[in-house]
């Protein structure tokens, strides 16, 4: 299993595809925060992102902040919210708007694997509830669009030696979460004939 | 109201505001033992990946004074209240409520609270029954116990019932607690604590569960055959391989704790509770007098 560091955004296509499930890798540049709410607005209500997404890495969160001034804030504590919930709208970030990475705990379910393939996208897996130390690799909330969703805004953090993630899903159609649900349902067999 | 209660509501808020932030701050010591231990004997390199980052953010979250994780949860009291207790529960109540939105301005903490139509942020977490607050009467006894369990919505979104049939025995029960954690997988946050009531009725099971996760880590039921199940599903809850984040690895559960009631004989529930590893619990004593004595061991 290799190590990486990406700069996002990227530009490279090869970026994405150097990746393998499994691998570990560091994020440098800027990544954008994204939830529940903010991708209704966008897909089920139709409105315009006001913030670029092409090449983009997105992180699953709704960050906890303390407000400096208009539009100004400032981080108190951000963490990384599961990514199941959010599934639907994978195949929309990467075909409409070129989202190149998704960030979030507990992994995406199958149905993102071809999407993922098709459109050379990754699923990175953080450790959920290792907010502390996700906190001290955000340098700055560089933007806000969208306060009045607060906490679930659209939002544009730089960041530093962001991770360790992991490569949950590959471009490549390889999923680690398929992997090891594939593996519990036969050891559930065997435990179930024990029983 | 007398002085002696104004004084009283104001020690049990001030316990409530400080409880809440404790918790979500300097996770319990049987928990970090727990974790080290996890870490200690993982032998698959994502799963020792997840366990070595959980041991570095708990030390930053130490060190920065900072919340170990960023969901604050939804505020959850249990309260042991004892007879001679001189604050009458409806008074505790309030004050609960008050601590939970001082604690929440103050920090500032995140508000999580929302109506759940309208999807509107309802304030300082705190909203329409919530705080969520479990009462236990004490007899013969004058003081007040609060434990506070913020828990997050990664974990008690993969909470599970099932009215198993008597005919379903407990084979039934292991089956639907072995499911319930593989389907899981990642995304309560493994390796945690899972928490299983039996019996009672639907509504009550799922209350024993929750209070199973409320326990210290590995602490075991009182009655013999009761723990004796929660060494058999913990042992075999760490053979499915889901590990550490649902990334694969040889520990998925730190512990399994049940809790029991007796049952209708026609019936036989199953509640399941996850506990994600960042099982945050504080505890504090209130004494007729005011005084508070906060436990971190509780």
């Amino acid at each position: 299993m290799a190590q990486h560091e990406v700069t996002f955004p990227v530009t490279d296509p090869a970026e994405i595809l150097k990746l393998r499930a499994g691998d570990e890798v560091v994020v440098q540049g800027h990544i954008i925060g994204i939830r529940d709410r903010t991708q209704i607005r966008i897909f089920d209500q139709g409105i315009e992102p006001p913030m670029d997404l092409s090449g983009a890495f997105l992180l699953h969160t709704a960050p906890g902040v303390r407000k400096l001034g208009p539009g100004r804030y400032e981080k108190v504590c951000i963490g990384t919210t599961t990514s199941a919930r959010m599934v639907r709208f994978t195949e929309g970030l990467g075909e409409r708007y070129g989202v190149r990475a998704i960030c979030g705990k507990g992994g995406f379910p199958d149905e993102a694997i071809e999407p993922m393939q098709r459109l050379g996208m990754v699923y990175f897996a953080i450790v959920g509830g290792a907010a502390a130390l996700e906190t001290t690799q955000i340098e700055e909330i560089e933007e806000v669009a969208w306060e009045e969703l607060m906490p679930e805004c659209l939002w544009k953090f730089r960041v530093k030696d962001f991770g360790p993630l992991t490569v949950g899903i590959d471009a490549h159609g390889n999923s680690l979460y398929r992997d090891v649900q594939e593996r519990a349902r036969k050891k559930l067999e065997d435990i179930y004939a024990r029983l | 109201m007398s002085a002696v209660v104004t004084d009283l509501s104001q020690a049990v808020e001030d316990a409530a505001a400080h409880l809440y932030v404790w918790a979500l701050k300097d996770i319990p010591q049987d928990l970090r033992d727990a974790l080290a231990a996890a870490r200690d004997r993982e032998t698959s390199t994502t799963g020792k990946r997840v366990l070595e980052t959980i041991t570095r953010n708990v030390e930053i979250a130490d060190d920065e004074r900072n919340l170990v994780c960023q969901d604050t949860g939804i505020a959850v009291y249990y309260c042991r209240v004892g007879e001679g207790f001189p604050l009458h529960p409806a008074r505790i109540y309030d004050a609960l409520r008050a601590g939970t939105e001082r604690a929440t301005v103050e920090h500032p903490l995140r508000s999580n609270t929302v109506h759940t139509l309208t999807r509107e942020n309802t304030g300082q977490n705190v909203g329409f029954r919530v705080p969520i607050v479990h009462w236990d009467f004490v007899p013969d006894w004058d003081g007040l116990d609060v434990k506070c369990v913020p828990k997050g919505s990664g974990s008690e979104n993969m909470s599970f019932l099932k009215m198993c049939v008597p005919a379903d025995g407990v084979r039934g029960i292991k089956q639907f607690v072995l499911e319930s954690i593989v389907g899981a997988g990642g995304k309560p946050c493994p390796p945690g604590i899972v928490g299983v009531g039996i019996g009672g009725s639907a509504d009550y099971a799922m209350h024993l569960a929750k209070e199973a996760i409320a326990r210290p880590v590995g602490t075991r039921n009182p009655d013999p055959e009761v723990a004796q199940l929660e060494d058999e599903l913990y042992e075999l809850l760490n053979e499915t391989g889901v590990g550490p984040m649902g990334l694969g690895g040889d520990v998925t559960v730190l512990s399994c704790h049940i809790e029991h009631a007796d049952t209708h004989m026609t019936l036989n529930p199953v509640a399941v509770n996850y506990q994600c590893w960042a099982a945050r619990r504080a505890s504090a004593h209130i004494s007729s007098s005011g005084d508070i004595e906060y436990e971190r061991d509780a």
